[in-house]
């Protein structure tokens, strides 16, 4: 055979191929070459031809079959041999294969070699790719070079002894002594490792701690202090002095101070070193290069909760960073940004986050929209600066707020009553330009079916009221319902509020008649609907329009966690006047009754029907509930909490008592004795009893089986029937499992119904699997207590 | 650029420090790819594209840190190549963009103003200078001159 091509031809020729194909073809060309060359035994090639493989293998080739070849590599005396050996083994072998347990005599014996370039290559071999077998065979080896004078070996004994005890920590107190000695090497790199060593000694028992107090290196320091205050204090001089001396020039002076400024954090130190670390970061963040920048940033989001003070003096800092060019920074930037925001410096804040807003990637605007929204609310100055810029906002980013900021913005917009006129002139303006931003329509559409009457009359006081005429207004709310921008929802607020100006305006009504009645034949079914409800409205219930479509109260907020879900609980509700109507004549026939409901609920804010009537704090909504007669809720959308008596659950009234939030049992010296209602075949059921305190008639009763045989009953199902007069309900058991010689126990509850107060009793069935046969019983139970049943 | 005060660049801790190294370039071509973990041959492949795939979109004003499922990747690109450690989120970004430089200072002495054909060619001496400089998932050596010197005593061995 001739001789097997070298590396460097191989590496060649593969580089010359023009298609996958073409290389695939050459590689198994050449991986055939190599097989036959390993099955002829021979020893000069062996090198050369792992070697290649190797090569193959790091281009994503499959070459496991070498693997044996590199062990007699590695067994071979020859330094290159085996060094492509151990290179082999590393990239080939893992601990899955038992092939590399074949290695652990080589690695042996090259622990003992004479070369130090051998016993470094095995120990870097092991330090690498050990297996924990391999690591406690071969732990004592590597201890005894770390004693050993060559200062290159201990390195790497070092490092490799760090792997050992990851993989076997219980050897670790075998490496104690040796570590002692290292911690006094005069030799740096030495001294490097062995912390590393120690470090992952300490990490790993807190005993080692007590030996190693005096220690003077940062990051086994943040280690020690991490809960300890003596140590701490003792390190807060040392840390001081590095973090003042180190130079900043190079980028290695920043690792070490960002170390530094890392175990500050950890440790408990004293609040001027910690202002120190801040400061060193507040620094950083001026420094031209945007990786510092970048991890100062990250460490400052840390420290930002315990440390705020300190973080706030760098905030104009941190502000600018918010134009970096780099996506991560800014993002972090804006996070800092929004946890450094308070009440005194809430406008300048806004104002750079606003300009933010403006400029920044669409992947952040939804997220800095409901940051903005959050800290307004949390902190506005005054109601007209809140409106302003939640307007700014809508106008800006209005695509990307969230779907619950419209109904949050039309309550604070209801809430602040003096600026009503205000608003709706801006919202206005705002929409005359430019209609296509959803959100921002939704709400002017909203505001001007509420307070059109405003708007026209010009009566803003904030500003410089503007000139509008009412069919100026149903242009610009007429354009909204015709534009194919509009979503189907922002149509359906505009023909709301153009239904509602019809009680505003004076000399329009004719043309909101006729928008109305046009939209009658829609497409698009919710706006029929509204379309053909609000025609009803102009025909039928005029007398009933001025009333329905009143203007809305001030609503109550039931959660006030900034833009979640505002559950309108009395938004739905008309105002007083609706009492003093007379009730439609005679039983309204459902649908036309839903319509009416529908007609106040409104879809305008969230699309939510009160469910809840009569528990609710009286609100008018709930009296007209009442008049509309007993009404199934059930078909609308409803987010409201449904209090526990909602009217269309059909369980038996009793059990809803039973099942009042409060526990149901007082405590268990009820006086009711217990008793054994079955016995047999090793089976024993006891019941216990308690009352409701909440409903005399009711009597829960806790069973618990339990199996004196040597073998457990399984599949264990119990099951009861009490006489016609009672009702029973049976709760799910504990298991289907009754363990052996009375081990524990299977408890179920059963609740009983007793209206009449007769005499329990009670016929149970018992189903169970027994010593392999399945078992069944029938049985009377007679002898209840009295106190159970009077 | 040695460090060379003790204990300015430890990097210990409680569990695997590095991940993996890998040197790759641009087109994908994987130049080394040292393992500090174990990892299926698969799952290896899988890591090596999604490294890939999140390196090679970013460009210089980015960072070169980057969050990689749960670990952090930093890398720093040298012409047409991509030299990516693999570390924990907890640790410290700036040192090992340094461990990186040093480590391609060290190649560019050895080799004598290293390109990527001499990485190539040459695959098993970058893993010697690889080892000789990381070792269990820590940084070694971190003194060039004695990096060079023990290469230098290697190859007089061949």
């Amino acid at each position: 055979m001739p001789a097997p091509i070298r590396l460097r031809e191989l590496i060649r020729t593969i580089r010359t191929a023009r298609t996958q194909a073409e290389e695939r073809e050459m590689i198994q060309k050449e991986c055939a070459a190599i097989r036959s060359s390993f099955r002829e035994e021979d020893n000069t090639y062996r090198c050369r031809n792992v070697a290649k493989l190797l090569y193959m293998h790091m281009l994503g080739y499959p070459a496991h079959f070498g693997q044996l070849e590199c062990l007699k590599l590695i067994a071979s005396q020859k330094f290159t041999d085996k060094r492509i050996g151990y290179l082999g083994a590393m990239l080939l072998l893992d601990e899955r294969q038992d092939v590399h347990l074949l290695m652990t005599n080589c690695i042996k014996n090259d622990l003992n070699h004479s070369t130090q370039y051998v016993q470094g290559l095995a120990l870097c071999t092991l330090g690498c790719m050990g297996s924990s077998e391999m690591c406690r065979d071969l732990a004592g080896e590597v201890e005894k070079l770390l004693k050993t004078s060559n200062s290159y070996l201990r390195k790497k004994a070092a490092l490799c002894a760090v792997h050992v005890i990851r993989k076997v920590p219980e050897l670790m107190e075998m490496f104690l002594p040796a570590t002692k000695n290292l911690l006094n090497e005069k030799n740096h790199g030495v001294l490097h490792t062995s912390v590393v060593l120690l470090t992952e000694m300490c990490e790993r028992s807190p005993d080692m701690l007590a030996h190693f107090r005096k220690v003077r290196i940062l990051r086994l320091l943040r280690i020690l202090g991490r809960n300890d205050d003596d140590s701490s204090e003792a390190m807060n001089d040392i840390l001081a002095q590095v973090a003042t001396n180190t130079e900043t020039s190079k980028n290695v002076g920043n690792a070490i101070l960002y170390e530094t400024v890392l175990t500050i954090m950890d440790i408990k130190s004293e609040s001027g070193l910690r202002v120190l670390a801040i400061n060193i970061l507040g620094r950083f963040l001026l420094n031209n290069d945007k990786n510092i920048r970048y991890v100062a940033l990250t460490s400052l989001l840390k420290t930002v909760q315990t440390d705020h003070n300190a973080v706030q003096r760098h905030r104009s800092t941190i502000v600018d960073c918010l134009k970096d060019l780099d996506v991560s920074i800014k993002r972090r930037a804006m996070e800092l940004s929004f946890a450094l925001v308070n009440g005194n410096n809430i406008r300048g804040m806004m104002k750079e986050l606003l300009y933010f807003l403006d400029s920044c990637e669409p992947e952040f605007k939804a997220d800095c929209a409901s940051g903005i929204f959050l800290a307004a609310e949390k902190y506005a100055p005054s109601k007209r600066w809140h409106i302003d810029t939640i307007m700014r906002v809508l106008t800006t980013a209005g695509s990307y707020v969230r779907d619950d900021a419209v109904p949050n913005l039309i309550q604070l917009i209801t809430n602040s009553v003096e600026m009503h006129a205000y608003t709706v002139q801006r919202l206005y303006k705002a929409i005359l330009g430019d209609y296509s931003q959803q959100p921002l329509v939704q709400v002017a559409a909203w505001c001007i079916g509420e307070y059109g009457d405003l708007l026209v009359s010009g009566q803003c006081e904030e500003e410089e009221p503007i000139q509008v005429t009412e069919d100026e207004v149903l242009d610009i709310l007429e354009s909204v319902l015709i534009s194919n921008m509009s979503t189907s929802v922002t149509r359906g607020y505009a023909l709301t509020a153009i239904m509602k100006l019809s009680t505003r305006f004076t000399c329009t009504v004719n043309r909101i008649k006729k928008v109305v009645s046009i939209y009658g034949s829609s497409i698009d079914v919710e706006l029929q609907q509204r379309a053909v409800e609000y025609n009803a409205l102009f025909k039928k219930y005029d007398h009933m329009r001025s009333a329905l479509l009143e203007r809305m109260p001030v609503m109550e907020k039931v959660t006030t966690n900034g833009p979640t879900e505002i559950v309108q609980t009395n938004g739905e509700t008309e105002p007083a006047p609706l009492e003093t109507k007379p009730p439609p004549s005679g039983p309204q026939p459902t649908s036309q009754a839903n319509d009416l409901l529908d007609l106040l609920g409104g879809n305008d804010i969230t699309p939510v029907i009160p469910t809840a009537p009569t528990s609710k704090p009286a609100s008018a909504g709930g009296e007209l509930l009442d008049l509309l007669g007993d009404i199934n809720l059930t078909g609308a959308p409803a987010a409201a909490p449904a209090p526990a008596s909602v009217p269309q659950i059909s369980q038996p009234p009793f059990l809803l008592d039973g099942l009042s939030s409060q526990p149901l049992f007082n405590d268990i010296t009820t006086g009711i004795p217990s008793i054994t209602a079955y016995s047999k075949n090793g089976l024993k059921i006891e019941f216990t009893f308690e009352r409701s305190n909440t409903n005399p008639s009711v009597t829960v009763i806790t069973i618990q089986a339990s199996n004196s045989t040597e073998l457990d009953m399984t599949d264990f199902v119990f099951q009861a029937a009490v006489p016609k007069t009672f009702q029973l309900q049976l709760l799910s058991p504990s298991s289907s499992i009754v363990p052996a010689f009375n081990t524990g126990t299977i408890t179920q509850v059963i609740k009983v119904l007793n209206p009449q107060k007769q005499q329990l009793r009670m016929r149970i069935k018992l189903t169970y699997n027994h010593k392999g046969s399945a078992m069944q019983d029938l049985a009377e139970v007679n002898n209840f207590p009295p106190q159970s049943w009077q | 650029m040695g460090l060379s005060s003790p204990g300015k660049c430890c990097k210990a801790g409680g569990g695997l420090k590095i991940r993996f190294i890998l040197i790759q370039n641009r087109a994908g071509k994987t130049r080394l790819a040292k393992w500090y973990m174990q990892f299926d041959d698969d799952e290896k492949q899988k890591l090596i594209e999604e490294v890939h795939a999140v390196v090679t979109v970013r460009d210089a004003k980015h960072t070169n840190f980057v969050e990689f499922r749960n670990f952090k990747i930093i890398y720093r690109r040298y012409a047409g190549l991509y030299f990516c450690i693999c570390v924990d989120v907890n640790d410290n970004n700036l040192a090992y963009l340094e461990a990186i430089h040093n480590f391609v200072e060290v190649l560019n002495e050895y080799f004598h103003n290293v390109c990527e054909l001499d990485l190539v060619f040459n695959f098993y001496k970058v893993y010697t200078v690889v080892d000789e400089m990381f070792l269990a998932g820590e940084i070694r050596e971190t003194s060039q001159t004695k990096v060079l010197k023990q290469l230098l005593m290697l190859q007089s061995l061949e």
